[in-house]
Parts: C-alpha cells; structure tokens; sequence
C-alpha cells in the first residue's frame, strides 16, 4: 500500500523537548488518527508533517516527494484544517476565499459553493463571529476546493459539541468515499476515532509507540482486572503496568493470547479503551525510569 | 441487506459484519452474483471505519463466500455456497446423530428431543 507521508528516523531537539527516531508512514485511501498526551510531540510532528518545523536530521516525505525539492507541488495537495482562526478577522468568508483561491492551481468554485451551501456558511458575514464549528467547516470547504489529496486536522473535535462531532464524523465518511483521500487527524478525544479511524498512530513523549489497524489494538492488547495475589515477581512482567489496590488489580497487555493462556480463568479480561493504552504506556515509561535511575 | 452492528460485543466489529453477511448468503437472502455494496460505503452506512469493513470483506473473500473484480467492487460467489451449505448440513447430521446417541443412552424418547431442539432452536437466535 501507498504511504501519503513517511517519516523516517526524524529527530528534533525543540523548547527542552525532543523528538527521537521518530518513523511513522500514513497510508492513501485511509483515516489515521494520531494520538498521545499533552506535550508529547503531536503539534511539533504535524508542524514539520507541513513543513512549518523542520527536523534536525532524518527524512520527512509526502507523496513520495521531498520538501527540499517539490515543497510547491506538495502543498498544493494538502489541506490542512483548524478551528482557530488564522486568518484577519475582519474579512468576510467571500473575501477570504479571494485571497486563498490564487494559490492553488486546482482551485474549484463550483466545489467551494457546493460546501458553503452544504454547510450554510454565511459569505457575508465577518469571520470573527463565527463559531468554532463554524470556523472548522469553512476551513474543511477551503481544503476541499483545491481538491486535497491529504486533510491534515490538528484536534478537529476539541471545543466541539457532541452533535457536531458527529456530524463532522459524517463528512469525513463522505470524504473517504473514493479511496483517493487521506486523512490524518490528532486527536484526545478517542471515542471519535472508533467511528472513523482505519489506523492508529500513537507516541509518547518524542517516540512512536505504534501504528497499527484499529482492530489489531483489540485483538492484542488487553486489561486485565484480578486478584493481587495472583501477581508475583514473574506474572507481573507480562504487563505494561499495573494499578494495584487493597482490593484487586488491573493491568495492561500486550499479549492478550499469552495473558489468557498463562492466568486463564482466574482473572477478568476486557476490550481496553486508547485512553486505557495512553495511561497505562505512560505509567509503564514512567516505572521503566524509575527503576533505571 | 440488514446489518446491526453491536458497539458494547466482545465480538470484534468486522466479525459481527462477517457473520452476518454470511448468514445473509446461507440464507440465500443475498443470491450468487449479487452485488455488495463498496466496502467504503458500508463503513459510511454503518458509521465505523472503512479498515473495519476490509477485514470482513476479506474474510468472506478468504472463505469463499465473496469475490470482487477490480473496478466493479464485491458479489456473492456461486459454486461454494452449495458446498458449504452441503459442508454444513453434514456437520449438522453429525452432530444430531450424537445428540440422539446420548439420548438413547440415558433414555431420552424422540418426543422429549424435539421438544428440547424446539426449545433450544428457539432461544437460540
């Protein structure tokens, strides 16, 4: 399959931070939601995903093309959306639209109307008073006129009721209907992604824990709820972490098929949640320094 | 074609859509060369994602049940259905004429069978 963008062993040392060896490709045809905590690197990823950062060494490519050499060719099929505001505020959505049409070669007013009618966009209106779902829908209609090939979204739904989450999650379905689009989209709010998403991509703290297809993360990871004196020195190294308490306890697999081999019936195994993974890969990193140091 | 789709199943997501269609075609409620719809639109329809629907797809490919050709999408394959209905009522044979066997063991009449089929057939689905 077709990756739309490959990074290959980038590294960026940014504010204190850094991102290591980081390698993640997004197939065509296919949603990847892009998830992990506060500050591990999502933002500063999508900034050199766009060009806006770029790495201190590794390969960064899109389309199978190079910033260095087709930075032109590459933004021309790249749309990227936002709910902030980033343009003047005191322009109307008809004014923006004038400014942004000359930069795209494909640019379709047909398919701009065909959105703003979809959408009920006002094209009069002043942009600073439309509302977050607003903004996000007439970002969406701005990518889609110069026939993106790859939407890239920054937190789409945060800040969004649930009504219009779904009803973006609807549009994205339309989206994808052809097979040529691609969306990546970071994301902490996980229930959105099981709707949509073929694949996730996680990192914790500068690195790349995983991409994998959704259902892979079902079939094998695990949470694991028992007894605490089913734990001993040897049974506790089949998990990520483990929560304990003076009532039982409950831990994070990544063998789901070997964990119900080895505890059997003893103990409760359960689908996990992403917020599950996200909590217990970061406690399991945390332990790992711990016991380093 | 009906599918309900349980978010709260152990049952993965592409096994529901998997066991479905397929009863749908041991039913023959979906017919040999029958079109499917694309797997793409049946991700929109049923509101998960389209990697979801792949995999169900491929497992029927993978079983035989489906075939696709490139550019037209998916349909319902002919000869194998026979066969696996066929494969299927011989599997059903064996497995009644061990129920009756026990049965007999313990003295269990035909009418009490039945009645306990009936009942089980009935709860079942």
């Amino acid at each position: 399959m077709e990756n739309v963008i490959e990074l290959q062993h980038v590294n960026k040392a940014f504010n204190g931070f850094q991102m290591k060896d980081l390698s993640i490709s997004v197939k065509k045809g296919f949603v990847t939601g892009f998830i992990g905590g506060n500050g591990v690197g999502k933002s500063t990823t999508i900034k050199m995903i766009m060009n806006l950062l770029q790495p201190d060494s590794g390969t960064i490519s899109l389309f199978g093309m190079d910033y260095k050499k087709h930075e032109k060719e590459i933004k021309q099929r790249i749309g990227f959306v936002f709910d902030d505001n980033i343009f003047y505020e005191n322009i109307t959505l008809a004014e923006m639209k004038q400014m942004i049409k000359p930069a795209y070669k494909n640019w379709d007013d047909a398919i701009f109307k065909q959105y703003v009618d979809m959408f009920e966009l006002p094209l009069k209106k002043n942009i600073k008073t439309f509302s977050k779902g607003m903004m996000m829908k007439a970002s969406l209609t701005m990518a889609l006129s110069h026939h993106a090939e790859l939407i890239i979204m920054d937190e789409p739904t945060s800040g969004l009721d649930p009504i219009f989450r779904r009803e973006l999650l609807d549009i994205l379905h339309d989206l994808m209907q052809n097979g040529e689009r691609t969306i990546f989209f970071s994301t902490h709010i996980t229930t959105d992604l099981d709707r949509i998403a073929d694949y996730i991509t996680f990192i914790h703290n500068g690195q790349h824990i995983f991409t994998k297809e959704y259902y892979k993360i079902e079939e094998e990871y695990a949470i694991v709820k028992g007894e605490t004196n089913l734990l001993d020195r040897d049974t506790e190294k089949e998990f990520i972490a483990i929560r304990k308490s003076n009532h039982g306890f409950e831990a994070l697999t990544t063998n789901k098929k070997r964990t119900e081999d080895i505890f059997g019936e003893t103990v409760i195994i359960e689908k996990p949640t992403l917020e599950d993974i996200m909590l217990y890969t970061k406690k399991g990193r945390e332990n790992d320094v711990q016991s380093r140091s | 074609m009906q599918i309900i789709i349980s978010n709260h199943s152990k049952e993965p997501i592409y096994e529901q859509i998997y066991a479905q269609i397929k009863k749908h075609i041991l039913t023959n409620e979906l017919q040999a060369g029958q079109f499917l719809p694309s797997m793409r639109q049946l991700a929109k329809d049923l509101d998960v994602s389209v990697i979801t629907t792949k995999r169900a797809y491929e497992e029927l490919e993978k079983n035989g049940f489906i075939f696709s050709v490139v550019g037209k999408g998916s349909f319902v394959s002919e000869q194998n259905n026979e066969l696996i209905r066929e494969r299927k009522m011989k599997v059903i044979e064996e497995q009644l004429v061990a129920a009756i066997q026990n049965s007999k063991e313990i003295g269990i009449e035909l009418t009490e069978l039945k009645e306990l089929l009936t009942m089980l057939y009935k709860e079942e689905i």
